[in-house]
């Protein structure tokens, strides 16, 4: 077994573990490489389909790449595919410098879509190496009943064994790719030839490294055109994944503070 | 935080992957980590661009000195309460090796966020302060290392700036830890003076430590190896789930040690049925040729359909975990709640679950203290060993032969509160046999045979439910009786109203079901009685052990009426009700029946009459020499 073939194992053994130990999941699909993985992984742990829906909280502001790659590939992958909108700006806490807060809108619009759905976990494509906090994550992490993370009790989590036992009205979010990284990432995605959004190429010396809200992510200078040129790039680089994303550089605290408050 | 750079060297020259090696870095709370994890990855050129000057930064604007801990110190939290709380990974290379680390919290308070850092390692990193010493947390991280099952350790003995760098203190503490280890089972692969804040030791030896010779922090991570999956052991693919989305039904798992193929003979514990692989299932291609090995998620089809359920394993035939309702473990416990003798818990085996209770606690200890005071209770974070009685059987393996099924983990209330290594399993389930001192008969059997005009046996009537068992059981015990012998009728209905009315329906009950009626009628079969069984006993695995149990005595019956008669006839509606959904676990409509391939006869009801089918079950107990023929016979009996 190669690198590859264990993460990927891993990955199938806790997509399983989900399935079987709680009652309704879905899994959330932001578009983007990495929950297009989580897809795949979903169709190899399941034999073909991924037997929950796909849940696209919408903010409306992704690129028309995006939305175009979602109706094409919702069709051709047979997902229950489900978009739940966010509510307007307004409703967001307006203390929050800007970005941060139009991130905090997609959470406002994930807890709607909890609330209208009731799903007890929510499978989300994180992973330990994209940011600091998200280190600090388990597998299976509890969320309260306000969706939000308590980083300092979170339960011990060992030799692939969860906590799949929400508090009735809570939820769980589930990291099937949190011991990945960005490399793996590509790597995968090369290997079993699974399509992605062109944006992640490069054009005109540009290219996006994760893909976001149109008015809150930007993309990183870049001549690589291809995975396997993407690849090398990441070999060399030590600029963070996460660098063209703005609401991570606001204040030294912002994404934790929207991790504790449930984003994702 | 992203941290791939660019290698200290290229990959291995035969291009192959590097190997990479999670660590963790252990030890007392303030006697380095974070300074440790910071200097190594400035040490290895792993920082990335702007991060040791966005943190400078930082320290300036707050007017405290810049400390190397800092790095890793990502949370506010952290920053506000002076101590790293959760297990955070880093990754960084070495010459020959990418090194995913692992920090985990030297607190007492988070020895839970240390286990889970821990359990995914493949190497420690002990730290130990140089002026303080082997210290409480120092032990409990040494000793909970073993219990996790890491193997690969080594120790460093850090501030050595503290103490001048004397070559004897870094012996005194070196001894003292390394004796602990050892007692434990445990070789430390290096121990190395470091000061991690003037760099001496971690990637360079310097003058200060001239005196040792030793490898450097670096070096001795570069000569961790990576878990290899256990290949070589016995097969166990404990089963996660049954799918059937289509018209497969595929039994899914990982394989956590030896591998399988398409063709092989497996059997399904602790039920022990017995079946083929037929296909190796996967997406996209599908079937799969070739051997399967461990670390693989895969899914199987079979040859038969059998009852599986979720946490049953898959082994191979021949070497098949035991199945037990009793096991003794060493755990760690975390909970607030100290573990005490009676309580009820959850134990989980890989995917298998049942309620548990403790039945006997020895050996309760702080692994933190050095006088090893024992407890009746189990306190949090403390550890012990445990006897515990399981409400449902489960397969197991001791840990020292096969480290992932041979461990467990203790659930409360719904939450992960210990977890531990199982020691031995049926500890205590049968009483030693010096014990049982059985009080024989006042008669002798040929006094019994000389009057019944028979040796004692065990007729076993095996067929779908409404074949006709319980009608040939009946008249063959009047045909008995009326010939002045003496047999007894065992209904498996009737005795599931008494003595197995604590049995469910579940495939163990059924086995155990099918066990006591076995040693039931074979008691009876001792003292001379013909025990006539009737039993749909579906199970081929299930009705070899009856045979097994009563030896000689057995003379199983096959009555092989067809499926589509038995359900015509259904004298008490249960091939209707189970049609309708509402009988779970019905033998009969589907294909759980397992026919013998070796009875002592087989009997068709629907095309002969009853006293017909007697006739031919005396017939067959005369030649296999359990009814006597001839006034001869009977003779050369007295």
């Amino acid at each position: 077994m190669d690198h590859l073939d264990q993460l990927e194992a891993q990955s199938i053994y806790i997509f399983r573990e989900a399935f079987a130990r709680l009652k309704k999941i879905a899994l959330l699909w932001s578009l983007g490489k990495d929950s297009n993985v989580m897809i795949w992984l979903a169709r190899k742990a399941f034999f073909g389909r991924m037997p929950f829906p796909a849940l696209h909280v919408d903010t409306g502001k992704k690129f028309p790449e995006m939305y175009r790659f979602r109706d094409h590939y919702g069709k051709e992958w047979d997902l229950d595919l489900r978009v739940e909108p966010c509510p307007p700006i307004d409703a967001v806490d307006p203390t929050l410098p800007p970005a941060a807060r139009s991130a905090a809108r997609k959470t406002e619009g994930l807890k709607m879509a909890l609330g209208k759905y009731g799903f007890d976990g929510l499978i989300a494509g994180i992973r330990r190496d994209e940011e600091a906090t998200r280190a600090k994550e388990r597998v299976f992490s509890p969320r309260g009943l306000e969706g939000n993370w308590d980083v300092r009790d979170q339960p011990p989590e060992f030799w692939d064994h969860f906590n799949a036992s929400p508090p009735q009205g809570a939820h769980l979010r589930i990291h099937p790719i949190l011991h990945w990284t960005e490399a793996d990432i590509w790597a995968y995605t090369k290997r079993e030839n699974i399509p992605i959004i062109p944006l992640y190429l490069s054009q005109n010396g540009k290219r996006y490294r994760s893909l976001g809200d149109q008015d809150i992510t930007n993309p990183v200078v870049s001549t690589a055109s291809t995975i396997d040129e993407i690849l090398v790039e990441l070999e060399q680089t030590k600029v963070p994944e996460r660098a063209g994303r703005a609401l991570d550089h606001e204040t030294e605290d912002a994404f934790e503070r929207l991790r504790v408050a449930g984003y994702l | 935080m992203n941290m791939i750079v660019t290698p200290a060297s290229p990959a291995t020259p035969n291009g192959t992957t590097r190997p990479q090696v999670r660590i963790v870095i252990v030890g007392h709370v303030d006697h380095g980590k974070s300074t440790l994890v910071g200097r190594l990855l400035h040490e290895t050129g792993s920082l990335p661009d702007g991060k040791l000057e966005m943190l400078k930064a930082v320290s300036a604007r707050r007017g405290m000195p810049f400390e190397w801990s800092f790095l890793l110190d990502a949370l506010q939290t952290e920053r506000d309460q002076g101590i790293t709380i959760d297990t955070t990974q880093i990754r960084f290379r070495t010459n020959s090796r990418d090194i995913v680390l692992i920090d985990a919290p030297g607190h007492a308070e988070f020895l839970r966020n240390m286990i889970t850092g821990a359990s995914q390692a493949d190497g420690a990193v002990l730290i130990i302060d140089a002026l303080e010493g082997v210290r409480d947390q120092t032990r409990r991280h040494g000793y909970l290392l073993h219990l996790l099952g890491v193997k690969q350790v080594a120790i460093v003995v850090n501030k050595m700036d503290r103490v001048d760098f004397s070559a004897e203190r870094f012996k005194e503490i070196s001894d003292e830890i390394s004796a602990h280890l050892q007692s434990l089972g445990v070789t430390p692969t290096a121990v190395i003076p470091i000061s991690a804040r003037d760099g001496d030791g971690v990637a360079m030896r310097t003058d200060r430590i001239g005196w040792y010779k030793g490898p450097t922090v670096v070096e001795a991570l570069d000569q961790l190896e990576p878990a290899r999956p256990l290949e070589a052991l016995a097969l166990r693919l404990p089963v996660q789930a049954i799918y059937k989305f289509d018209d497969r039904r595929i039994v899914a798992g990982r394989i956590e040690s030896g591998s399988l193929i398409a063709g092989d003979e497996i059997v399904i514990m602790p039920a022990g049925k017995i079946a083929r692989i037929k296909t190796v299932e996967s997406w996209p291609a599908t079937p799969i040729a070739g051997r399967q090995g461990a670390g693989r998620s895969v899914g199987i089809t079979l040859d038969r359909e059998l009852f599986i359920e979720r946490g049953d394993i898959v082994a191979h035939t021949g070497s098949a975990p035991r199945e037990t309702r009793r096991l003794r473990a060493r755990i760690f416990w975390l909970h607030d709640k100290p573990l005490a003798k009676g309580d009820q818990l959850l134990v989980r085996c890989g995917p298998k679950e049942s309620r548990a209770t403790v039945v006997a606690i020895e050996k309760a200890v702080d692994p933190g203290e050095l006088s090893s005071v024992e407890n009746k209770a189990i306190g949090r974070n403390h550890v012990g060993e445990i006897d515990i009685s399981l409400s449902n059987p489960i397969a197991t393996d001791p840990y020292t032969e096969n480290p992932r099924t041979g461990r467990l983990v203790i659930e409360v209330s719904g939450r992960i509160a210990g977890g531990g290594l199982v020691l031995s399993v049926d500890a205590g389930q049968r009483a030693e046999p010096v014990d049982i001192v059985p009080v024989e008969s006042a008669l002798r059997l040929d006094e019994r045979s000389a009057r019944y005009r028979h040796n004692g046996a065990v007729v076993w009537l095996t067929g779908l439910p409404a074949s006709g068992k319980s009608t040939l059981a009946k008249a063959l015990e009047r045909r008995l009786f009326t010939n002045g012998g003496s047999p007894i009728l065992l209904d498996g209905d009737t005795l599931r109203a008494g003595l197995n009315s604590d049995l469910g329906f579940s495939a163990a009950d059924r086995s155990e079901n099918i066990r006591r009626l076995a040693e039931v009628a074979t008691h009876l079969a001792r003292n001379g009685h013909i025990a006539i069984v009737a039993a749909v006993s579906p199970a081929r695995e299930d009705r070899a052990t009856a045979r097994r149990i009563a030896d000689t005595a057995f003379r199983e019956i096959h009555v092989a009426t067809p499926a589509g008669v038995c359900e015509e006839r259904d004298p008490k509606g249960h091939y209707k009700k189970a049609r309708a959904g509402a009988l779970a676990s019905f033998t009969g409509i589907g294909n759980d029946y397992e026919a013998p391939q070796a009875a002592e006869l087989v009997i068709d009801t629907s095309t002969r009459t009853v006293a017909e089918a007697v006739d031919e079950i005396e017939q067959m107990l005369k030649t296999s020499g359990v009814l006597f023929d001839e006034v001869v016979d009977l003779a050369a009996n007295i």
